[in-house]
């Protein structure tokens, strides 16, 4: 099982802040407990604004093929938007992050693990349920799964022609993350403060 | 004494490399530290490098301390979390050691315990800002310490001649962001590149120590171009430390051309970081050809 839990109103609001957003909700696999409600209130706040140009509620959105079969009939309204906002688990944002390639595609929530089946998801991407997504300051690629060391203030000194000193065969997450942000034009995003993890944040929500 | 205090005054600053024993034996290391490396400003002491298993860096410092070397301690983050990270630069204060290099470190698999947990509780980064918070009487928890803080030289490293510069330059901001006061660089053998890379990174205004390590054969040149991230010995040089075989046996070869390359970048940095793996006896030759 997992939590998708929403991000503080406050982060949601300043991704969305005066730009045109198109949501996605994934409802998942059944092992997803996802806040169904207070995501409604929270889009219905932000519809508001009139800066919504719509939205899809789907699942399974981790499957590639799904999902641009799902994204089929809104081509409109997501070429209106300049950030598709995605209620999901860290898996889904990863994959339309990775769909989407010159659009800004954020995170409204954190992934959170209980124990049991972890789901349904396609093995290219991996979400480790840290319970504080990083998805919205790398570009969409996650830092955690995506970087040996899970370095969350960019890469070591230890890639070598893109390669991580670990694995051969893995290309550096964070020099992945550097071309995508530059793709973006978001480069700016590596100058957010410092980032520390919280280890303690699966005990926050047992509580 | 800090570095910080002679990078201000405008001295080149010169340090080098000394690595603690698999063992407990020191006075090997504390016999040449004391013979080729006293006239220097600094000795860096590594952490558990290459994630190889030693005596470790912060006894190492002290003991160099004792005899009155000035130690740079080198912590990484692989082997430890917060708490022992804190506790271990606190102690370090207390022995009266003031340079620190702060680096992320090899991950475990790199090393001689493989199966060894990595850490990385916190970074490169993420370690600066916390001995930034120290020095303001502050933990990372945010707690305060009781009496006065301690103060540091805090280092970190960069590596210019890296095949991904720019994303190299973009950590060095954020380390400089996070409080770095100066920077020891990767080992350079590209001068062009490395001067490119000190045109970009004069923005930060932080002083920048050239990072030297002595070529010892043609082997050596090409076992590095294969696996050590961000150095390139370029073809010219393997060609000439393949030339004269004497000279390059003797190591003649090898300090020539670090010499050479400590010329030529001199003009753009603030220092040398020279890191002789073993050949700690030729750094006074280097340093006297190098016309340092």
């Amino acid at each position: 099982m997992l939590i998708t839990q929403l991000k503080s109103k406050e982060t949601i609001a300043s991704l969305a802040a005066g730009k045109k957003v198109f949501i996605i909700n994934c409802h998942g696999c059944k092992e997803v407990h996802f806040p169904e409600k207070e995501a409604i209130e929270l889009q219905k706040e932000l519809a508001a604004d009139g800066n919504v140009t719509g939205s899809i509620t789907t699942d399974y959105i981790c499957n590639p093929e799904n999902m641009k079969l799902r994204l089929e009939g809104h081509k409109s309204e997501i070429e209106a938007a300049e950030v598709v906002l995605v209620f999901s688990c860290g898996v889904g944002v990863q994959t339309i992050a990775e769909y989407f390639e010159d659009k800004k595609v954020c995170a409204a929530c954190d992934t959170y693990p209980l124990p049991g089946f972890q789901g349904v998801t396609p093995l290219e991407y991996d979400c480790d349920q840290c319970g504080e997504c990083y998805l919205n300051i790398t570009g969409g690629i996650c830092p955690i799964t995506a970087c040996s060391k899970s370095l969350v203030n960019g890469q070591c000194g230890g890639s070598k022609d893109g390669k991580c000193e670990v694995d051969g065969n893995m290309e550096c997450g964070w020099e992945r993350i550097y071309r995508r942000l530059a793709q973006l034009g978001r480069l700016d995003v590596l100058k957010c403060p410092t980032q520390i993890r919280n280890f303690a944040t699966d005990d926050e929500v047992a509580k | 004494m800090k570095i910080t205090e002679l990078f201000e005054r405008g001295e080149f600053v010169v340090s080098a490399e000394v690595g603690p024993p698999k063992g407990i034996h020191i006075e090997h290391l504390l016999e040449e530290a004391k013979t080729y490396l006293s006239d220097i400003t600094a000795v860096n002491v590594t952490d558990n490098q290459s994630s190889v298993m030693r005596l470790g860096s912060l006894a190492t410092c002290k003991a160099l301390k004792d005899e009155g070397l000035t130690p740079i301690f080198q912590i990484t983050c692989r082997d430890r979390n917060r708490i022992a990270l804190q506790s271990d630069i606190l102690s370090a204060a207390a022995l009266g050691i003031e340079n620190l290099l702060l680096l992320t470190g090899d991950h475990t698999k790199m090393g001689d315990h493989p199966q060894a947990k990595p850490v990385f509780d916190l970074d490169s980064v993420s370690l600066i800002h916390t001995v930034k918070k120290l020095e303001e009487g502050e933990d990372l928890g945010g707690n305060k310490l009781v009496g006065e803080p301690p103060k540091f030289a805090k280092g970190a490293v960069v590596s210019p001649c890296s095949d991904s510069v720019d994303a190299q330059l973009a950590k060095m901001e954020r380390k400089v962001r996070a409080g770095a006061d100066y920077f020891q660089t990767q080992a350079v053998y590209e001068p062009e590149k490395f001067i490119k890379f000190m045109e970009k990174a004069k923005q930060f205004g932080k002083p920048v120590q050239l990072g030297i390590v002595i070529p010892k054969s043609a082997g050596m040149a090409k076992f590095m171009n294969a696996n050590v991230a961000g150095v390139h010995v370029p073809d010219e040089m393997i060609e000439e430390l393949k030339k004269d075989k004497e000279k390059t046996k003797a190591g003649i070869t090898g300090v020539e051309i670090a010499a050479r390359i400590i010329k030529e970048c001199k003009p753009y940095c603030q220092g040398v970081h020279i890191m002789a793996l073993g050949w700690e006896s030729k750094v006074p030759d280097l340093l006297k050809l190098a016309e340092i």
